[in-house]
């Protein structure tokens, strides 16, 4: 339990950052997240019969939400039970694109802090996973942004300059790209 | 992309930053509101007696009334909006309009003669009333349904007819400066309908709009 408080106060803390401009806490935040939420996707997806090569789809939609919402996320509070909050809702509505009929007993977060992380080879073998496949059926300048600044890792400033926009121009089509994603998601497999 | 991918894209899309709830819900409330509150002195208007009533008991109460339903579903709806939040107190504080309505109702039965009650239920607008309230009702719902998506959900009906609650409030607000019936019976039938309309149209709109 002390453990868990902990890394709730190293997350909320976190996030802070994140929300007060620091990129990099931001980066580390959602890397630290992600064998957490992979675990409890995992488990979830295997409990309401969807294979667990979805349980990568469902970590990145998500993530996906997370970035998207976060100014929903009362920094009075404690980021675990919003997280967890957010990964139920999507695991639920993943289920039910699928025509499964949705459990609300998802997992609890807490039991899946709890339980000891999987093995570090696994999760670099996940993380390499392709599993954004709608990333093709984004429209030219949102792909070439966000390929830019996630697959080539680009910095905003390089990126601008490669692709021969302004810094801002290409802010704005990362951040619509990501929407776009995002409603992709949530209409795949309708 | 991977999943490190994707997390060096949202990363680099930090500094882009959607509105604070607070704020969202402030602004398009108040466009909502103002949108109503235009159309009900462009065409309705305060009744003859409103400055003459202002000492009435039972005008007054009409706004307690209205006021904490719109002010108990806001908070509610905001709450609903964050996911994970407990409701706690707003969810409970959504029943303190109605309370409140039953125990004028009581103070009603007591003091006023039996022969008259039935009279005072009726009033004289009561299709004005279930009219008006759910028209006026719109502009603000739909405020307030932007503001939810702008916001995150976790339970889109209830959320939607938490807003159609405040909504109704803000709207009968407006109803009751024109409405010539005061009666805690007219309003525990007649406002009761018009916000019973707007609940549902909430809640089935929640449902359709707010996922997210």
């Amino acid at each position: 339990m002390q453990d868990l408080q902990a890394q709730d106060r190293e997350w909320s803390a976190a996030m802070r950052a994140a929300l007060a401009g620091d990129a990099a806490a931001y980066a580390r935040l959602l890397t630290g997240l992600t064998p957490f939420l992979r675990t409890l996707c995992r488990r979830s997806c295997a409990r309401v019969g969807l294979a667990t090569s979805e349980a990568e789809d469902a970590v990145q939609e998500t993530l996906l939400a997370i970035h998207l919402k976060r100014h929903t996320w009362d920094s009075s509070q404690s980021l675990t039970p919003w997280i967890a909050a957010i990964a139920r809702n999507k695991i639920i509505d993943a289920a039910r694109r699928r025509g499964r009929r949705a459990e609300t007993n998802i997992e609890d977060f807490e039991h899946v802090l709890a339980a000891p992380p999987e093995t570090e080879h696994f999760e670099r073998e996940q993380g390499r996973q392709d599993a954004l496949r709608l990333l093709v059926q984004l429209t030219g300048k949102q792909r070439e942004a966000i390929e830019a600044v996630s697959i080539r890792g680009e910095s905003l400033r390089v990126a601008a300059v490669n692709l021969g926009v302004t810094e801002g121009a290409l802010r704005v089509s990362v951040h619509r790209g990501l929407k776009t994603l995002a409603a992709l998601y949530r209409k795949s497999n309708t | 992309m991977n999943t490190d991918d994707l997390i060096a894209a949202l990363a680099a899309d930090n500094d882009t930053k959607a509105t604070p709830l607070r704020r969202s819900f402030a602004v398009d409330v108040a466009l909502g509101f103002t949108a109503s509150a235009a159309f009900f002195f462009a065409f309705l208007g305060l009744r003859k007696t409103f400055f003459a009533s202002l000492d009435d008991p039972r005008f007054l109460f009409k706004f307690v009334f209205t006021a904490t339903m719109a002010a108990s579903g806001l908070a509610l709806a905001l709450r609903l909006a964050r996911p994970g939040a407990e409701t706690g107190a707003a969810g409970r504080a959504v029943w303190l309009a109605p309370a409140l309505l039953v125990a004028a109702c009581g103070v009603e039965l007591a003091t006023v003669p039996a022969d008259q009650w039935f009279a005072r239920m009726i009033g004289q607008n009561a299709i004005h009333c279930l009219i008006l309230v759910p028209f006026m009702a719109l502009a603000p719902l739909a405020g307030l349904l932007l503001a939810l998506r702008n916001g995150a959900p976790t339970d889109p009906h209830r959320a939607g007819a938490a807003a159609a609650f405040a909504a109704s409030g803000l709207s009968a607000t407006l109803y009751a400066m024109s409405c010539p019936d005061d009666s805690p019976f007219f309003l525990a039938v007649w406002y009761m309908l018009g916000t019973a309309i707007v609940v549902a149209v909430g809640w089935l709109a929640g449902g359709r709009l707010l996922r997210w």
